[in-house]
């Protein structure tokens, strides 16, 4: 059985009448022991679906869904009590993630002394073992050290041991690489690997970019405009992606095109978060675009270990 | 090390505050138009008691000569006599200023311990009913004039409910038949220091309703200055972080929230200190308080100028601490203040 089954997720803000629609239709579904990765451009309803996981959703969203279950049990009970102890979060940007007047030790220990309750002395080498576990040279220096003491690849790390911390199982990375320069990225994501295989973590990976999904994650979802579009495993999503969306995401890569040539990119914008979308949500910027697909919802369609939802026929070869 | 430094520099800036405060007591002496001498040689004076008392003062030497003199008579704690009882300026000073400075002390604590918690609780809880009744609490403490709440507070705890003396600093048994001896001037400290804990007790009972008036005021500010910061700062990432972290909702209110918007609470009520060592004048004499408010009013009213330039001198010493302390206490809360 999965980890995460989640089925026709639907978030939505604002009034009965004209609703802000942040997630229309997800479906994603992550194995245990797996890296998955949730891509999409910004305004997809990404980092909502992520918040949603952890149940820390505004007051005013108004949450449905087929299917929302995290280990066999429904998540729309159960978020709050899940949180911080088997779901927790890696944020965007470390520098704001952490607290800027508190030191990293108390921070750490903070979260030790919500889930450990362990004696104060054990808490303090805890703190040091999982500082040194994420590949902190000096961990006694940095649990004496305040957020804007540290560099940014030393702060995201600190703020995976914080999650460690918890002891969760299941981690929700959004864009854990994005306030990062390249090199220090790439760190984080090997030891985000190297964590997942150590400890039996679970990691959900939201991110925008191609080259994160294909370094480390082992399937992927895309969603567009609060769809999911295509899931499946990372090699057949990057060799064979079925949907228009994820095939014109894939060519629009720097490394598509030849030097010299100009960049693909897909003409048009996203729906609007209020407009009412009949038919496929693509549809509007998709090349391949026939009546049909403006009308009706396309069908969910799927090869064994590649899922997608298009109107257009699958053809072999 | 950050800190030591940071404190060092206020306490180099604190001193030129000091020195300039000097320098300006001196000065509006000399340009006030009333003759010291004449204040001096005591009511309806001769020509000659006037002559006697300018060469006594020392009034014919230059200014500049005068003015070290008086620095330094200052910096000895020799402020002189009073123009109008005689008596010694440094003996007044002992009796009223520790009083002032306990009940100052006490309703600036007072102000802290009610107005920040209310400011977090009702940040917590914004729009909902404890927000609305805290606001509704905040417009009137502000808003009542410190004599009608000390008359309400007079009626209703010492009247009406009697568990609270009406007024004054301590009970007759305390003050004449057995009297404390007095080691610091302040009844808190030497009712401890001589074992006597009904003294203490006492003294607690005389301090809560003069300390609750003064503290009205910067209580109600510090928790609307908490509460907007409050606001702000709960929306920060690092809150949702520590939420996401699964941090009780306690523990992130008031270890994480808390120590990012308190600053400009504490601003507030040390700045609300300074007004209650002099400006507390009617508090003073609404709950029969030997203060330093009444004592320095009187002298002004009779341009008892040793007197007045003593008493600013003492409060300015006694704010810049208080700065100082402050100060301290926002390097404690963010680190980065020391930077």
């Amino acid at each position: 059985m999965s980890l995460v089954e989640i089925k026709g997720l639907s978030i939505r803000f604002g009034s009965l009448h004209n609703p802000i629609h942040a997630v229309r239709r997800v479906d994603l579904s992550i194995e245990r022991g797996t890296i998955h990765g949730l891509i999409g451009e910004s305004g997809c309803g990404k980092t909502i679906s992520g918040m949603a996981l952890l149940g820390l959703l505004p007051q005013s969203a108004r949450v449905s869904a087929d299917a929302f279950r995290f280990d066999g049990l429904n998540l729309l009970d159960v978020a709050k009590s899940l949180r911080g102890r088997r779901i927790a979060m890696i944020s965007q940007d470390p520098a704001a993630a952490l607290n800027p007047v508190l030191r990293i030790g108390r921070q750490m220990d903070d979260v030790l002394k919500s889930h450990s309750g362990l004696p104060r002395f054990q808490r303090r080498a805890a703190a040091e073992e999982l500082l040194a576990a994420t590949g902190l040279a000096d961990p006694r220096r940095v649990l004496k050290s305040y957020a804007h003491q540290l560099s940014g690849g030393m702060q995201q790390r600190v703020v995976i041991a914080q999650a460690l911390a918890t002891g969760a199982d299941f981690i929700i990375a959004d864009e854990p690489t994005t306030a990062l320069d390249v090199t220090v990225g790439a760190q984080v994501l090997a030891l985000l690997k190297r964590l997942v295989q150590e400890r039996a973590l679970t990691v959900l990976m939201i991110t925008h970019d191609m080259d994160v999904v294909a370094e480390c994650c082992d399937s992927a979802t895309v969603l567009y405009a609060g769809h999911t579009v295509e899931a499946g495993r990372t090699d057949e999503l990057l060799a064979a992606p079925r949907h228009p969306y994820t095939q014109a995401l894939l060519a629009a890569l720097p490394d598509a095109v030849a030097k010299g040539e100009r960049l693909a990119s897909i003409e048009g914008h996203i729906p609007s978060p209020f407009a009412v979308i009949e038919g496929c949500p693509f549809a509007p910027r998709c090349a391949s675009a026939m009546a049909v697909c403006r009308q009706a919802k396309p069908p969910e369609r799927d090869d064994g270990n590649h899922c997608w939802t298009c109107h257009l026929e699958p053809h072999h070869g | 090390m950050h800190l030591m430094r940071y404190l060092l520099r206020r306490l180099v800036l604190s001193v030129f505050v000091v020195l300039g405060v000097t320098l300006l007591v001196f000065v509006v002496a000399q340009v006030v138009p009333s003759d010291p001498a004449a204040l001096y040689a005591g009511p309806r004076p001769t020509a000659e008691q006037i002559e006697t008392a300018r060469k006594v003062l020392a009034l014919d030497a230059p200014l500049h000569e005068r003015f070290f003199s008086f620095a330094a008579r200052m910096a000895t704690g020799e402020f002189g006599v009073s123009y109008k009882t005689r008596r010694l300026i440094a003996d007044d000073l002992s009796v009223f200023l520790p009083a002032t400075l306990e009940l100052a002390v006490f309703s600036t604590v007072l102000a802290l311990l009610i107005g920040v918690p209310a400011g977090v609780l009702t940040a917590a809880g914004r729009g909902g009913l404890l927000d609305r009744l805290g606001s509704l609490g905040s417009i009137a403490a502000v808003a009542m004039p410190t004599f009608f709440l000390a008359m309400l507070l007079q009626a209703f705890f010492a009247q009406w409910l009697g568990i609270l003396p009406l007024s004054g600093r301590l009970s007759k048994e305390f003050a004449v038949l057995a009297p404390l001896p007095s080691a610091t001037g302040f009844n808190l400290v030497d009712s401890l220091l001589a074992g006597r804990p009904a003294a203490f007790f006492d003294t607690l009972s005389h301090l809560v309703l003069p300390a609750l008036t003064l503290a009205s005021y910067p209580a109600g500010v510090a928790m609307r200055l908490t509460r907007s910061a409050m606001i702000e700062i709960l929306q920060r990432r690092h809150i949702v972080a520590a939420r996401a972290l699964g941090l009780s909702g306690s523990r992130i209110l008031f270890g994480h929230a808390l120590p990012n918007a308190i600053g400009p609470a504490l601003t507030v009520v040390g700045l609300s200190f300074a007004y209650a060592l002099t400006g507390a004048v009617l508090v003073e004499i609404i709950f029969a308080w030997p203060g330093l408010g009444r004592y320095v009013s009187e002298a002004i009213l009779s341009k008892d100028f040793p007197v007045i330039a003593a008493a600013t001198l003492v409060v300015t010493i006694c704010y810049v601490a208080m700065n100082l302390l402050i100060d301290l206490a926002q390097a404690i809360f963010d680190p980065r203040v020391a930077l």
